[in-house]
């Protein structure tokens, strides 16, 4: 007899193991990343330097091997930024030659363009930059390393998703979207976002760093460092992350699982230095990611629905 | 007749049902009982669940009180993504759903009920290896139950599960179950038409009874449906396991199927480098591939030869692992239908994106007017004389609606004369092409035999198309007999 639900937070099973799962997804990945540089006229790929972006970058640079990668990556800057992921971010895009193109919440602040929110968060504020570069360079389809497993207003989120004038996402009035074949007509002005890592996990994320040794931001694996708590998460201690009065600062060995601005990502505590100990960290994960790490998706039931309404990433 | 599954292999599922048939409680059942939710999101569920005034009853408590019941919840809000959706308590668009057990990784693409959403169970079909079709003991087989059943023949899933829901609302009736699951293989049978059954297309469905309220079937056997056992006359030879077994057992036939397949590559894009280096880029359809093999540039007659293979060190990795044949030195030289690769050729050819490197022994037809079974997915009707674009493989072509032949009448499960096609109707078009595509019969090749029709004004699709090849062994296959069920020509 099969016991009633109960609230109890479950384990995790045992994970697959096997290349089967990752191949398919990056054959997947690699063929999505190629019908879009081949049907679209202006393409760009967004790099943070999280996890996710890499991983996407990655499987950019092998879709087009031995040739070069066709298209800029784009940053949106929110001056917030860990120092150690915007070296990262530079060192990157120099290894491989690529372009980069900044847009900065911080220079439309200046400007007056945009207000600086009373809870100091700026990953909201990201929209208006992204917009703006979008509409500056023409781009008229973005990469994204959005992945579905992550909220469930991405669940909902075609490959290929259409955006308006506006960059506005209609969730209502999305496109069927059939085997792989992926319609991305447009017209003037509207744009297109591209998530070729929609079907992948967080798990088979790190299984795929793990497997290829992609390098990352050195955040991501168990450092020592000063936090203080807030909203029951691991804040660092850092130009934009400051403790209140009543914030007692201390040193613990954390890693970060999803890596933002620095105003709003949580560390989680960990001793997992390696990619292997990071991977059977994350298969035995009882809380995931965002909700550890993101101050930002804590604002309401709806809060990246309503993002991605707006023409977030 | 149990399969033995290639461990850590990904399946891909889509689930559909009515409204009401509690399919967003069994995929929350699914993914809580695979430990796939995770506490910060039960504790959000079990937040709303509270405040929506949940809590004391579980959800769909229209069936029965359990006194066994704990800190009941409304599972459905694990699954449903949008504030409309939470508010009407409804599912408005196909959500993305990921789980693993020790045996399979699973993807599974939710497809809400509603009738004018029945677009979305094609999108959710169309890349699925299985579906699972949800059916409310109370109410049996319904037009919707007709029209999932219809989609997934049509578009050739693999396999079909049709879960027959709240069997704990007729107190674990076996005559219940019995009498649905007798009305759910005639229908399947009538789609699939007599000559068909057995065929790659058309094996019989799974039918499972479950409770996905008190979980009974789902992850684990029940002993509150004795009488569902193993080898019972006239059942599938799943009969007697829980669905989540069956899910894990369940033969990859992207795996095998397609392996032995003729060779289909759709050339994505042409890859240029330094030192006159050029590449042909794209994803293997059908088949398999390795240097020295002769293929043949479609459109057209010239043949040339592979010279080389760039391919990732994991797709080499697997196919070394997956190769049951010859040793893991040779297996791992040839590439094989799904992977993602860059080929040279020998010579100087004019091969582009839209061009299809095929096996010169069995080619693809190529033809400037094709037969397409659609299924009409935009509120823009279906008429002779529409001006559409043709997307297949890696062309985009101009094409013209010539003919609107015959519609499926869902209720009769028969084809009938039609001159147009409305919003989720199933029917048959004939398209006049601006140039010839090399193309394959849906039921042969999946992906070669697929397309959508977009509307050329404002980029909408507007259909997804599976080619229908004439046999050539058969005289009348020409002028297709429209009494005849439609799916059976």
């Amino acid at each position: 007899m099969t016991s009633a639900l109960s609230a109890e937070a479950p384990t995790a099973p045992p994970a697959p193991a096997g290349t089967a799962v990752l191949a398919r997804l990056e054959a997947e990945a690699i063929h999505i990343i190629r019908e879009v540089v081949a049907e679209f006229d202006r393409p760009a790929m967004l790099f943070s330097g999280g996890k996710d972006s890499v991983v996407m970058l990655h499987l950019a640079i092998k879709a087009f091997a031995p040739g070069p990668v066709p298209f800029p990556v784009v940053h949106i800057d929110t001056g917030h930024n860990f120092p150690e992921v915007i070296e990262f971010r530079d060192r990157t895009v120099e290894r491989h030659g690529l372009r980069l193109v900044i847009g900065s919440v911080k220079e439309l602040i200046d400007a007056g363009a945009l207000q600086e929110r009373a809870d100091g968060t700026r990953n909201p504020l990201q929209t208006v930059p992204l917009l703006n570069t979008i509409a500056e360079h023409r781009f008229d389809a973005l990469f994204g390393g959005a992945r579905r497993d992550e909220d469930r207003a991405r669940a909902k989120e075609r490959i290929l998703s259409l955006r308006d004038e506006f960059g506005q996402w209609d969730p209502r009035n999305q496109r069927p979207e059939l085997w792989n074949l992926y319609n991305g007509r447009h017209r003037p002005g509207q744009h297109v976002r591209a998530f070729p890592i929609s079907n992948w996990t967080e798990l088979d994320i790190w299984r795929y760093i793990a497997l290829e040794d992609i390098a990352l931001p050195s955040l991501y694996y168990a450092h020592e460092r000063e936090v203080f708590h807030r909203d029951s998460m691991v804040r660092a201690v850092g130009p934009h992350s400051l403790p209140g009065e009543h914030e007692p600062v201390e040193r613990l060995w954390v890693r970060y699982r999803t890596v933002g601005d620095m105003s709003c990502t949580g560390a989680v505590r960990s001793r997992a230095t390696t990619n292997d100990l990071v991977l059977n960290e994350v298969a035995s994960a009882t809380v995931t990611e965002r909700g550890a790490t993101r101050a930002d998706d804590r604002l309401s039931e709806a809060a990246m629905e309503d993002r991605k309404k707006d023409g977030y990433f | 007749m149990t399969h033995t599954p290639t461990p850590g292999t990904l399946l891909r599922l889509a689930t559909a049902g009515s409204v009401d048939d509690g399919k967003s409680t069994l995929v929350g059942r699914l993914l809580h009982d695979a430990h796939a939710i995770l506490s910060d999101q039960l504790a959000a569920v079990t937040r709303s669940s509270a405040e929506r005034g949940f809590g004391a009853a579980p959800a769909g408590s229209d069936t029965r009180d359990d006194p066994d019941a704990g800190p009941a919840l409304d599972l459905a809000l694990l699954t449903d993504g949008l504030r409309d959706e939470r508010e009407q308590g409804i599912t408005i668009d196909v959500a993305y759903r990921y789980f693993a057990t020790d045996r399979r990784s699973f993807v599974l693409a939710d497809c809400p009920g509603h009738v004018q959403y029945t677009r979305n169970t094609v999108t959710g079909a169309s890349t699925a290896d299985a579906v699972v079709l949800l059916v409310d003991v109370r109410h049996g087989v319904v037009e919707q139950t007709r029209r999932h059943l219809a989609v997934a023949t049509l578009l050739r899933v693999e396999h079909v599960i049709v879960a027959v829901n709240k069997i704990d609302a007729v107190d674990y009736s076996e005559e219940a179950f019995r009498a649905v699951e007798r009305d759910i293989v005639q229908v399947s049978r009538e789609l699939r038409g007599p000559e068909r059954t057995g065929s790659p297309g058309g094996p019989e469905p799974i039918v499972v009874p479950v409770s996905a309220l008190h979980g009974d079937n789902v992850v684990t056997t029940s002993t509150r449906t004795p009488w569902y056992t193993p080898h019972t006359p006239g059942t599938s030879a799943y009969s007697g396991q829980a669905l989540l077994p069956i899910l894990e057992q369940l033969p990859d036939a992207d795996a095998s199927a397609r392996r032995t397949e003729p060779l289909r590559l759709p050339v994505q894009s042409v890859i240029r480098a330094h030192g006159g280096y050029r590449g042909y880029a794209g994803q293997i359809a059908a088949g398999t591939l390795r240097v020295g093999d002769t293929v043949r540039i479609q459109p057209g007659i010239q043949l040339t030869q592979v010279t080389g293979l760039e391919r990732t060190t994991l797709q080499e990795q697997h196919a070394a692992e997956t190769s049951t044949a010859g040793t893991s030195a040779t297996a791992s030289e040839v590439a094989a239908a799904g992977e993602s690769l860059t080929i040279r050729l020998a010579g100087d050819h004019d091969v582009a994106r839209g061009s299809v490197l095929t096996d010169p022994q069995r080619p693809a037809v190529e033809l400037d007017e094709v037969t397409l079974q659609v299924a009409w997915l935009h509120q823009r009707p279906a008429v002779a004389g529409s001006r559409v674009l043709f997307k297949h493989g890696t062309a985009t072509i101009k094409a013209l609606v010539a003919e609107v032949s015959d519609r499926l009448d869902l209720n009769t499960l028969r084809s009938g004369p039609a001159d147009q096609l409305q919003l989720n109707d199933i029917g048959t078009v004939t398209l006049r092409l601006a140039s010839v595509l090399p193309v394959d019969d849906y039921s042969v090749s999946k992906r070669t035999g697929a397309g959508l029709l977009i509307d050329p004004a404002d980029g909408n699709t507007l259909a997804a198309a599976m080619i229908h090849l004439p046999d050539p062994q058969d005289a009348d296959a020409t002028a297709p007999d429209s009494d005849e069920d439609w799916l059976n020509s």
